[in-house]
């Protein structure tokens, strides 16, 4: 079956068997294999993707209900040369070292950013309404969907709050 | 021109101490990170991609059909529902195939024939089809019945077990010691199975050209693997090529040829087309290697003085029938602490269980833990600091062999580490408390044995910059930014002028990644080839090589400078040869640490938090800060995971692995991980190659758990014996003493 939706920023229409996963067919179909399959099951978080706004797991998404969708992946965000502000970042604090998961924490991370941004709380938030301030705790509750066996957890969470503080103050303005 | 080096004598010149550039050591940014924080750097499994953008289509994908018993013989594989599914080409089954993955270095293909069953979970064939979707499907449409003749293995307390002779040792009268001391202790600890889980499952790709097979695969040590991957094969290793330029972390777990790569190379040839197999996670838990669960009795008896006059450590692991790797768990009890009556009993049990191999420090990792936690115990009865008993019990030489030690930083290590992290401040159990939370202080050392391998590394050095080349693997642990930094240094150019190409094994023969071996052994072989480039640069500018100057691209020798673009107008390229030599055979060479954790236990639930650890390590000269810090991070990471949550559960009816994904293997996730801090202490060790260099990338897995079980101990009051520490042990324990 036949699936129409945009890929950071370029229309595709992709034909693929119902049971494809929009992981599988980045990955396979469309040859962006920046997004990575750590467990396939939603456990690890390596795939994660931006659809729409939203950080999901594109492993647990079937390509066929992205009808429409927007979606970002971690080549959307930056390249060689261009990289993103958080991408910089993950490199200045050597934010991974086998970068595996890499892709995936930095597609949360970016999403994340942005909902923390809007206010959203977490199961660490002082409280449900107001504004949300990026602490070290709050950094590491949001990201705990990110598996990194590596475990560079403390140099992500420095590379995200660098960039989360100059995204607050800009919301802030 | 190959630069060859037997490492007959200790390296005493620190000659890189000498050079200009001053890049070896300082926190660089990894040189491959952009690629990898752009989604650009290629894994195994994306190979088909990115070599092939016109040929995709080509590619075929497998998924094996595995064993749903623990033992027995295939009795009949029916695969006509499975060649039914449209788009399936192949349930292949072949002599060639492989039950498990190689040990590391083994050099020779693991055992074959998949119609023996010994273990659940162990391939039997391989569906091969047009898609992955397919393939899987009808994977599971295959009919497969067993005949069993014996009852399988399944509980290793229970299993008949050998003592191999190598393993066991002893020395002066234990019984007799522990009669006469003033203190003593036995007790007795357990570990569980446990999973190198890295990011990145196995995957492979093969294509044949010819009589000749590339494999694109994960793994860390190529030139072994190729050479395994061509036995199981039965064609001559000249014929295989294996790249794996990137790999998702390996830990162990991808030292050996594994199934997926044998069955890759197998089913591309008989189906003339490239193949990919890919394990899927569950797979990953029931393939790959398992540390052993280990069983470990620790006798220790102490005068009343403080010092140990006997050391007795017992452990049974598990493996299957034929393997000669048993978790040595008992590596660093030989030597790390004093004490004249000393006794290592080590039991193997057979059992059919997932093979145990090499995991992220083999032997240390639960030696040296449950090692410490018994030390703690001890300090305890005797009324002592912890820190006091180890800083007594430092032996002068090792106590076994009476050999000197290369370097000795436990000492500096320990007392460095307590005054960083405020050691001093420690309370006794249940005397710190935050509302339901009670706050406790635990300390351990690190300790690890250093190796060297050899290694080829071959520079090249143009008027543009220098190009270094190997076999050698970069795992995560930072080989392509140190290797680009020890040839910058050498050679006097800016890093971002030197290009370093790993992972190939048409390349010069590398170590590979594994027991904390590359970076000192590659590293030395990547020096050896700069030297001969700096005597020829030297010739051509007519002074020594010890006086000749590379800096900024630019040749000094006396008053005499000139750039090396212009020096430099025909490639001149050298091979560095290291191998280890009698230097290493008279000396016991390791490195050292300490580590220091607090943690806060809830004495409601008996939930553990970490809330704050320090480790100090000393290895030799420190070849990156940034990257060798965070292999440490790393390190202290899994020790949290081993102290409170890894645990690979095996059904002890069928033998299958119950906690085989990552929803039920738990590794630490960012909220279990506090802002660890790691501090390196200045050093250079001339037994470690020509670098002064040892291995970081297992040191801070040894120990770190140990500190954060003793610290649970130091909060609530509570031991925890059989790790881990979950917090209904921890429950257990506080109802025990009326909390």
């Amino acid at each position: 079956m036949k699936t129409t939706l945009t890929i950071n920023g370029e229309p595709r229409e992709i034909e693929a068997e119902a049971r494809v996963t929009l992981l599988d067919a980045l990955r396979h179909e469309i040859g962006l294999t920046g997004t990575k399959k750590g467990c396939d099951h939603g456990q690890c978080g390596a795939c994660t993707v931006i659809v729409d706004g939203r950080r999901i797991n594109s492993c647990l998404t079937l390509l066929c209900t992205q009808e429409g969708a927007e979606v970002v992946t971690v080549e959307g965000l930056g390249e060689p040369g261009r990289l993103s502000a958080l991408q910089e970042a993950f490199l200045a604090q050597d934010g991974f070292q086998c970068g595996y998961c890499t892709p995936g924490q930095i597609c949360s991370a970016t999403a994340m950013i942005e909902e923390a941004a809007k206010g959203w709380p977490s199961w660490v938030s002082e409280s449900l309404e107001g504004e949300a301030v990026l602490s070290r705790e709050e950094i590491s509750e949001r990201m705990s969907g990110n598996l990194c066996r590596c475990a560079c957890y403390p140099n992500i969470v420095d590379a995200i709050a660098k960039v989360a503080e100059a995204r607050m103050a800009e919301a802030a303005e | 021109m190959t630069a060859h080096l037997v490492f007959d004598e200790p390296d005493k010149r620190n000659r890189l101490d000498a050079m200009a550039q001053e890049v070896v050591g300082r926190p660089i940014d990894r040189s491959e990170g952009a690629l990898k924080v752009s989604g650009r750097a290629v894994y195994a499994a994306e190979q088909a991609t990115s070599l092939w953008s016109e040929k995709r289509a080509e590619c075929l994908y497998g998924v094996f059909v595995r064993a749903t018993v623990p033992l027995g013989r295939v009795a009949s594989l029916a695969s006509g529902e499975a060649r039914a599914v449209p788009g399936v080409l192949e349930v292949l089954q072949d002599p060639r195939l492989v039950r498990h993955p190689a040990q590391g270095m083994a050099r020779k293909s693991p055992p074959q024939d998949l119609s023996e069953v010994t273990y659940f979970g162990q391939p039997l064939a391989l569906v091969v089809a047009e898609s992955f979707e397919a393939a899987r499907e009808a994977a599971r449409l295959v009919r497969v019945e067993y005949e069993t003749s014996a009852e399988a293995e399944l509980d290793p307390a229970q299993a008949p077990s050998e003592l191999p002779e190598k393993k066991q040792s002893a020395q002066g009268d234990l019984e007799a010691a522990l009669r006469e001391a003033a203190v003593s202790l036995d007790a007795s600890y357990s570990t569980p199975s446990m999973a190198a889980a890295a990011m990145e499952p196995h995957a492979a790709l093969a294509w044949w050209e010819g009589d000749r097979v590339t494999l694109c695969g994960a793994y860390q040590m190529v030139s072994q693997n190729a050479e395994e991957l061509a036995d199981a094969l039965g064609i001559a290793p000249g014929k295989v090529r294996v790249l794996s330029p990137f790999i998702g972390g390996g830990f162990g777990s991808k030292l050996g040829i594994a199934p997926e790569a044998v069955a890759a190379a197998v089913a591309a040839r008989t189906l003339g087309r490239p193949v990919m197999v890919t394990l899927a996670r569950q797979q990953e838990f029931e393939i790959a290697h398992r540390r052993s669960e280990t069983g470990q009795r620790v006798r220790l008896a102490l005068d009343a003085d403080g010092r140990l006059t006997g050391i007795g450590h017992e452990a049974r692991v598990s493996n299957l029938a034929g393997e000669s790797f048993s978790e040595p768990v008992q590596q660093a009890t030989h030597f790390t602490y004093r004490g004249e009556n000393r006794q290592i009993r080590h039991e193997v049990a057979r059992v059919n269980l997932t093979c145990a191999g090499s995991v992220r420090a083999p032997g240390e990792a639960v030696g040296v833990t449950i090692f410490e936690m018994a030390l703690d115990e001890l300090a305890e009865k005797a009324g002592l600091d912890p820190l006091e008993l180890r800083l007594r019990n430092i032996p002068e030489e090792d106590p076994e062999t009476d050999k000197p030690f290369t370097s000795h930083m436990l000492a500096e290590a320990l007392r460095d580490g307590a005054d960083r992290f405020g050691w001093s401040d420690r309370r006794a159990p249940g005397e710190r408390r935050q509302g339901e939370w009670l706050l406790g202080m635990g300390m351990a050392s690190a300790v690890r044995v250093n190796m060297l391998h050899k290694a080829r590394v071959r520079v090249t050095l143009t008027g543009e910059g220098a190009r270094v080349e190997s076999s050698m693997t970069d795992i995560g642990t930072g080989t392509y930014t140190i290797l680009t930094q020890i040839v910058a240094e050498m050679l006097g150019l800016a890093p971002d002028r030197v290009r370093t190409i790993l992972g190939d094994t048409d390349l010069p023969e590398g170590s590979g990644s594994g027991g904390s071996i590359g970076a000192a052994s590659n590293g030395s072989a990547a020096f050896l080839a700069c030297e001969e480039i700096r005597r020829q640069i030297a010739a051509q500018m007519g002074c020594p090589e010890e006086e000749l100057t590379l800096k900024d691209g630019r040749a000094t020798c006396g008053n005499r400078t000139r750039d090396l673009a212009e020096l430099v107008t025909e490639p001149l390229s050298a091979e560095g040869h290291f191998e280890p030599g009698k230097a290493l055979k008279g000396v016991r060479s390791s490195t050292w640490g300490a580590h220091f954790a607090e943690v806060a236990v809830n004495e409601i639930t008996g939930e553990v938090r970490v809330r704050r650890m320090l480790g100090v390590f000393a290895a030799g000269r420190i070849l990156n800060e940034k990257t060798a810090r965070s292999q440490c991070l790393g390190g202290m990471t899994f020790g949290i995971g081993m102290a409170l949550m890894e645990e690979m559960v095996h059904d002890r009816r069928f033998g299958q692995v119950v906690s085989r994904d990552l929803a039920n293997y738990h590794i630490p996730a960012h909220a279990d991980v506090p802002a660890l801090e790691v501090h390196f202490l200045e050093e250079r060790d001339s037994y470690g190659g020509t670098l002064q260099a040892k291995g970081i990338g297992e040191l801070g897995i040894c120990g770190s758990g140990a500190a954060v079980i003793n610290a649970i101990h130091n909060a609530c009051g509570v031991r925890v014996r059989d790790l881990p520490a979950t917090p209904d042990k921890v429950l257990e324990g506080l109802c025990a003493l009326g909390r």
